[in-house]
């Protein structure tokens, strides 16, 4: 499987990214610079997190002037999957590929350790390998971390089961519902705040991100069996 | 030149932290009659006077990158500068 690896000016944990999909799942990827823009070939689509354009304005927000964005809104209509961690997922929801903005963290403060998060959709294309209730540690960093949705928003994320992942610990920096992690209605944009990729390996503190991954490969591939 | 002064707010509907944190230091500092705060920003456009549509296109600019109206809501006064 073959993932692009999105990188805009300020991007900060693209080699994370990289690192967990080619050094340790063993797929191959490709960093793209987002002035790039040829998305074509490539399977999944990997935002990572960091400080795009400074954090200027509001965190993503001016990732919308790259001419990889109208790349990325053509990749996602294929319906492949993409995945926004951190400031990736503040990108695509300024992009209006996801719900909701961010605002500040309640506490004002920018905040970083092990979320505890609760899976509660196991039949998307990014948590299939995950247990329906099961409580995952995945590490987060970020001072805009309050995910705001509207009440009718929520209902209707509720409703459809978009809703993947839920804060457990009550740390929720203020996000609406105890949100982490939301998809698309299509099922195939999924964004998180915890960043999944810091979750890889035993060495770096835990592994509860390697289902996710897995999870898209699994998908992937019995998709691709058919035409094998 | 036209300068346009866009005042971005939060929604009603959103709770502001740091509003909230300054009410709080404000009232510390004995300014008890002081009930609620909110902050938002102020962006100065400043415009090439005779360009065409400039309402349209500043309401454009608004809408599509410097407002995010699932939080914010905004309003703008376009002046001229006199002397530019």
């Amino acid at each position: 499987m073959k993932f692009a690896i999105l990188v805009f000016p300020g991007s900060g944990c693209d080699i994370d990214m990289h690192h967990a999909v080619k050094s340790v799942l063993g797929n191959e990827a490709e960093y793209i610079w987002h002035t790039e823009a040829n998305l074509e070939g490539f399977d999944a689509v990997l935002i990572p997190s960091g400080a795009s354009y400074g954090d200027y304005l509001r965190p993503g927000a001016l990732a919308q002037s790259s001419p990889a964005i109208e790349s990325l809104k053509a990749f996602a209509a294929s319906g492949k999957p993409v995945l926004g961690v951190g400031n990736g997922f503040q990108i695509l929801a300024e992009a209006g590929l996801l719900p909701g903005a961010f605002l500040r963290n309640k506490g004002l403060k920018f905040r970083s350790g092990n979320a505890k998060l609760t899976v509660l959709n196991t039949d998307s294309k990014f948590t299939s390998d995950y247990e329906n209730g099961q409580v995952i540690t995945i590490p987060f960093a970020h001072e805009y971390g309050n995910y705001f949705v509207d009440e009718e928003t929520v209902t209707e994320l509720k409703n459809n089961n978009r809703i993947v992942f839920t804060y457990a610990d009550g740390n929720t920096d203020g996000s609406t519902a105890d949100i982490a992690g939301v998809l698309n209605e299509q099922g195939n944009v999924l964004g998180m705040m915890p960043l999944p990729e810091r979750a890889v390996e035993e060495i770096i503190g835990g592994t509860d991100g390697l289902p996710l991954f897995n999870s898209i490969l699994k998908r992937w591939s019995e998709n691709n069996v058919s035409h094998a | 030149m036209t300068k346009v002064n866009v005042y971005v707010t939060l929604r009603e509907s959103v709770v502001d932290p740091q509003g909230i944190a300054a009410k709080e230091a404000l009232q510390t500092m004995g300014y008890k009659e002081v009930e609620n705060v909110r902050i938002g920003k102020l962006i100065e456009l400043e415009l090439d006077g005779t360009a065409p549509e400039i309402d349209a296109r500043v309401k454009e600019m608004c809408e599509k990158l410097l407002v995010n109206k699932v939080i914010e809501d905004y309003r703008y006064e376009i002046g001229e500068v006199a002397g530019k």
